[in-house]
């Protein structure tokens, strides 16, 4: 359970500066300062069992069906990188107090420091892929409110969006890279993956995973060819980058190399990658460090040639070059941190960061001046700090490896060239800045830092000698188990002495100094060289290109989304012939071996029928009124084909429906013109029949395929169950309303909807008034006829009769509240139709929406009821019951429910059509009648 | 009669889908119910045809099945529903528009006229 608070105290911490923020500055970040501190006394606390070689573990489930569990493993390797994030992220804290200016938000920046520092320990500590991962994208969020701290300054802004987009990206090739070992290995746990090695790397995804992998790893560890975005990130206050690029952000790519290590590592396509881009990020970041005249600048390439040697050593597939990989981690931590903290200093208390006007400050800060010349000694690799030893462990191991085989002698060369480089541009960052003659040009007066600022500087530089004298003392344990985590089968023998003899390495480091040394001394023919080659400005190519890539999504954009609704059917109607049409391709034959039923001559009628006048329709379709009365025998002909095929309650329902529909449309042509002019080219018209004909082709033979497929269905679990369970011989009904009632119950809900809907698309429209039809008939005079107002006043009683008839005997023979509902609805549409809906109001001031809603809360109350005796939601009951006269008869809860949906249809068919037809009446022309 | 059933349902997509892409709403109803009707059937085949099988327990020797009956049954409603909620739109449309094209505006084309109100 402690683990867990390593993580969470961070977290919570990212809250207290909010809380502090009325406190004074130093207590704000004493303040702040406490849960880290805390953190880190737990994570000591443990230091014992961990080198003892022990791997703690805390595992709680999340959500298991996806793999995601919360698992927090400290192991050696997590507990250095613990502990490099815990206490420099201390110094940080410590150092900021005095860095932020009076103006700068203090909270905002604790706040959003303790956020990326949760993040970082949340990815080394997470023992569980895809919890790794989401650590890894908060890291990238983080870092982009850190970077884009001060974001009135539009570098800051652009460098902070440059960032985030890099590896974010390069976070979307990781997560795909850990989906495809979850899928490889049947785990995403961390142990487990580790312990798959040889199984991933003999998948054939290997290639593909491995590469999504290193992009992840690369774009955050800013290797070549993704470096660009770190030297951008400088806009950053100098204490962000201090912490980001020297402890946390950048390592963040190389822990993944060192976590994934055993199970990755180990191939030929591996050395190839890590170390060819190590070797070349080495080499690039040593060069361009040295022509940077911004402090910062020069310590942001330099910390890319260092990552560069550090993902150079994890390529190089030795075990010695491993744990090698692993000193150079701490060591480069401890030197680049501080150097970055004194190239702050140095800009915060003489104004300027360009190393062509800072010179000879010594004079002025002799105590960060030799503070920094240390921590850069240690840079160059001078003996005795902690640099020089990774370094000669670096060299040693260039020379034992056989990466290009008969060429492996390029490689300790091109190290040493890249050391020689490192040699000059830390001389640079010595000589420059504080010898060189006078500063020049400077708005202050440069002067020695607050006390307490210089302190972190001060830690970090004691470790950086304390270590270079007394490896073994100060570091061996820590190191011993790291390595024991990325070589769990075995940790090489290897020795952190100072001195190991006259030997090739030690020549090499030598030849380094004395060669750099040279190179800075005639640095300006270097120089001069230089600024002969184009300058690459990064910032600019990247966000032109970004901006491309935008312009041309927004072209596909345009293209895809024009507007035009006959577009979009197109594309979907397309893609559904090429989804639905391709697997139909497969099947040799369309017939699945079930006998067809013999077609009788009623059937073959009625589908002639159908076929004609749907053909009708289409001809006629501009005639509109024509085309209408087409598709209503369309419409009969499916009601008979239901009766036909044994659905004699789907029957009654289409044939209800149709009814209300034609009217409906018949309303709707009073507003809409009676015509559809002739618009569409022929060609146009050649596309759209060649669409349709080809969706109705797969459609057809999807259902002739379907059809003559034998089945097994749930559906004798219905037919078994109705009677017994639901009290209903009608299984349709039985189902809707008792099997799958919950179904019916959303379906009229979404029907309340529509027309409720349509009621409030009607309030207020600005309706013109046609006072003649199409063919410019002006409207009858006469409003309602004679003959049709006294038939349908006696046909209303038989309607709702025959309407409730329907309605109870629903639940055992063909009818419902479907059913019923729509008939008493046309029966009452009739008398709007014959009357008029003054007429109607007068005798009858309902309005609609209340049924509606009423209908709904039955259909409610009835699932609700259920409750009340302990069952689940809308369990049904039924009991008979002997009543005298009646004799037996049933009672069923489903009968309130389909009541429910009765009124709701009801209501519903009148909402919509009542409303409607008001319109066309309310806006006709008026005659005055003669009584 | 399977044959004759696809080829139904077939050729009433084909209709439903020429006249959905038509550009005035009222074909594009039109369109929208004859492809109810198809995909109605559809469905309803999914239980696939029966004679006299009315699935009314005690009526008959071997029923049809009932599930997709339901199914239907509801889609029925439901296509009323939005039938009827495209229909109220495109008259909204139309009223608030001044046209009944189904972008909302009539196509710059040549030979397009401007529909007199």
């Amino acid at each position: 359970m402690t683990l867990l608070w390593i993580l969470l105290l961070p977290l919570l911490g990212s809250l207290v500066p909010v809380f502090t923020a009325r406190w004074n500055r130093s207590a704000c970040a004493l303040a702040s300062a406490i849960p880290p501190a805390l953190a880190l006394m737990l994570l000591l606390l443990h230091g014992q069992q961990v080198f003892a070689g022990e791997s703690l573990r805390f595992f709680a489930s999340w959500v298991p069906q996806l793999g995601l569990d919360i698992t927090i493993v400290l192991d050696g390797l997590a507990f250095l990188f613990s502990l490099l994030i815990l206490g420099i992220g201390l110094l940080i804290i410590l150092y900021a107090r005095y860095y932020l200016s009076e103006r700068d938000s203090m909270p905002r920046f604790y706040a959003y420091l303790m956020l990326f520092m949760t993040a970082m320990l949340g990815i080394v500590l997470s023992g569980n892929l895809l919890q790794l991962w989401l650590f890894w994208e908060l890291t990238s969020i983080s870092s982009f409110l850190l970077i884009s701290f001060w974001w009135h300054k539009a570098e800051a802004r652009r460098g902070a969006r440059m960032a985030l987009t890099v590896t974010g990206a390069g976070g979307l090739a990781l997560l795909a890279a850990f989906l495809l070992i979850g899928q490889i290995v049947g785990s995403y746990d961390l142990q487990q993956v580790l312990n798959s090695g040889e199984l991933i790397k003999q998948h054939s995804l290997y290639p593909l995973l491995l590469v999504l992998f290193l992009l992840g790893c690369f774009t955050k560890s800013a290797q070549f060819p993704f470096h660009f975005w770190l030297p951008n990130a400088m806009a950053a206050p100098t204490p962000v980058s201090a912490y980001l690029h020297s402890a946390t952000m950048v390592k963040a790519g190389i822990f993944l190399l060192a976590r994934f290590y055993p199970a990755l590592s180990g191939t030929e396509l591996w050395f190839i990658l890590v170390s060819v881009t190590g070797l070349a990020t080495l080499l690039i970041g040593a060069y361009l460090a040295l022509f940077k005249h911004d402090l910062k600048g020069l310590l942001a390439y330099s910390t890319i040639s260092h990552l560069g040697l550090i993902t150079l050593l994890f390529g190089m597939g030795t075990d010695l070059a491993a744990v090698a990989g692993l000193f150079h981690i701490i060591n480069h931590a401890t030197f680049k941190a501080s150097l970055f903290m004194a190239a702050g200093i140095i800009d915060h208390e003489s104004g300027s960061r360009d190393m062509r006007k800072l010179n000879g400050l010594w004079q002025f800060m002799p105590i960060t001046a030799t503070l920094a010349m240390v921590a850069a000694a240690a840079m160059a690799g001078v003996p005795l700090l902690n640099g020089f030893l990774s370094k000669e462990m670096f060299f040693a191991e260039t020379l034992h490896q056989h990466l290009l085989g008969s060429l492996s002698w390029v490689i300790p060369v091109l190290a040493t060239i890249a050391a020689i480089f490192s040699v000059a541009y830390s001389m640079r960052f010595i000589h420059d800045v504080f010898f060189n003659g006078q500063p020049k040009g400077l708005t202050k007066t440069p002067h020695e830092p607050p006390r307490y600022m210089r302190v972190p500087v001060e830690i970090l530089v004691a470790l950086c000698i304390l270590v270079g004298i007394f490896p073994g003392y100060i570091i061996g344990d820590l190191l011993h188990a790291a390595s024991l985590a990325v070589l769990p089968a075995k940790v090489p023998e290897y020795s952190l002495a100072i001195w190991h003899g006259f030997n090739l390495p030690l020549l090499m480091s030598v030849a380094a100094l004395l060669a750099g040394t040279l190179i800075y001394v005639n640095r300006k023919h270097l120089f001069d060289f230089q600024n002969t080659l184009p300058e690459v400005d990064a910032l600019n190519s990247f966000e032109r290109g970004v901006k491309q890539f935008a312009a041309r999504c927004d072209r596909l954009y345009q293209w895809l989304d024009n507007g035009s609704l006959q577009r979009y059917m197109t594309l979907v109607l397309l893609s559904f012939v090429l989804l639905a049409g391709l697997p139909l391709t497969h099947l040799t034959t369309l017939w699945g071996g079930r006998e067809e039923l013999p077609i009788d001559a009623v059937n073959a009628t009625g589908a002639i029928m159908l076929l004609i006048a749907a053909f009708a329709t289409v001809v006629w379709h501009r005639k509109r009124v024509i085309a209408l009365l087409m598709i209503s025998v369309v419409g009969l002909m499916v009601s008979i084909a239901f009766t036909r095929f044994s659905a004699p309650d789907l029957a009654l329902t289409q044939l209800s429906v149709e009814v209300v529909t034609i009217i409906l449309l018949m309303l709707a042509l009073f507003f809409l013109p009676h015509k559809t002019p002739k618009q569409s080219e022929s060609s146009r018209v050649v596309r759209d029949l060649s669409i349709a004909s080809m969706v109705g082709v797969v459609v057809g033979s999807l259902s002739y395929a379907l059809m003559t497929r034998p089945f097994t269905s749930i559906s004798d679990f219905f037919i078994a169950n109705a009677k017994t369970g639901g009290g209903g011989t009608n299984v349709v009904n039985v189902i809707l309303v008792d099997f799958r009632g919950f179904d019916t119950m959303g379906e009229i809900a979404v029907l309340g909807i529509a027309s409720l809907g349509i009621f409030k698309l009607l309030t207020r429209i600005p309706l013109f008034k046609p006072s003649s039809d199409g063919e410019g008939r002006p409207w009858a005079v006469e409003r309602h006829s004679l003959l049709l107002s006294t038939v349908s006043q006696s046909l209303l009683p038989l309607a709702v009769m025959v309407s409730i008839y329907i309605f109870f005997r629903g639940h055992n023979l063909p009818g419902g509240g479907f059913i019923a509902g729509l008939v008493t609805a046309v029966a009452i549409i009739l008398q709007y139709i014959a009357h008029g809906v003054d007429w109607v109001k007068e005798r009858m001031n309902v309005e609609y929406q209340r049924v509606v809603a009423i209908g709904l809360l039955i259909a409610l109350a009835t699932g609700v009821a259920s409750w009340l005796f302990g069952r689940p939601f809308l369990t049904s009951w039924f009991d008979y019951f002997s009543i005298p006269v009646l004799g037996k008869i049933e009672l069923a809860s489903a009968i309130a429910f389909d009541l429910g949906v009765y009124v709701t249809v009801v209501g519903s068919t009148l909402l919509i059509l009542a409303n409607l037809g008001k319109m066309t009446t309310a806006h006709r022309p008026v005659h005055k009648e003669t009584i | 009669m399977e044959t004759l059933f696809a080829c139904c349902i077939g050729f009433l997509t084909f209709c439903g889908i020429f006249l959905m892409l038509r550009g005035r709403t009222f074909p594009v109803m039109l369109g929208l119910t004859m492809l109810s009707y198809a995909v109605n059937l559809f469905i309803f085949a999914s239980g696939r045809l029966t004679l006299r099988g009315a699935v009314v327990l005690g009526s008959t020797e071997h029923y049809a099945d009932p599930l997709p009956q339901a199914l239907v049954l509801t889609a029925i409603v439901i296509g009323f529903a939005m039938t009827a909620f495209l229909v109220i739109l495109a008259i909204r449309a139309r009223a608030d528009l001044g046209n009944d094209h189904v972008d909302g505006k009539l196509p710059n084309m040549g030979a397009a006229k401007r529909e007199s109100r």
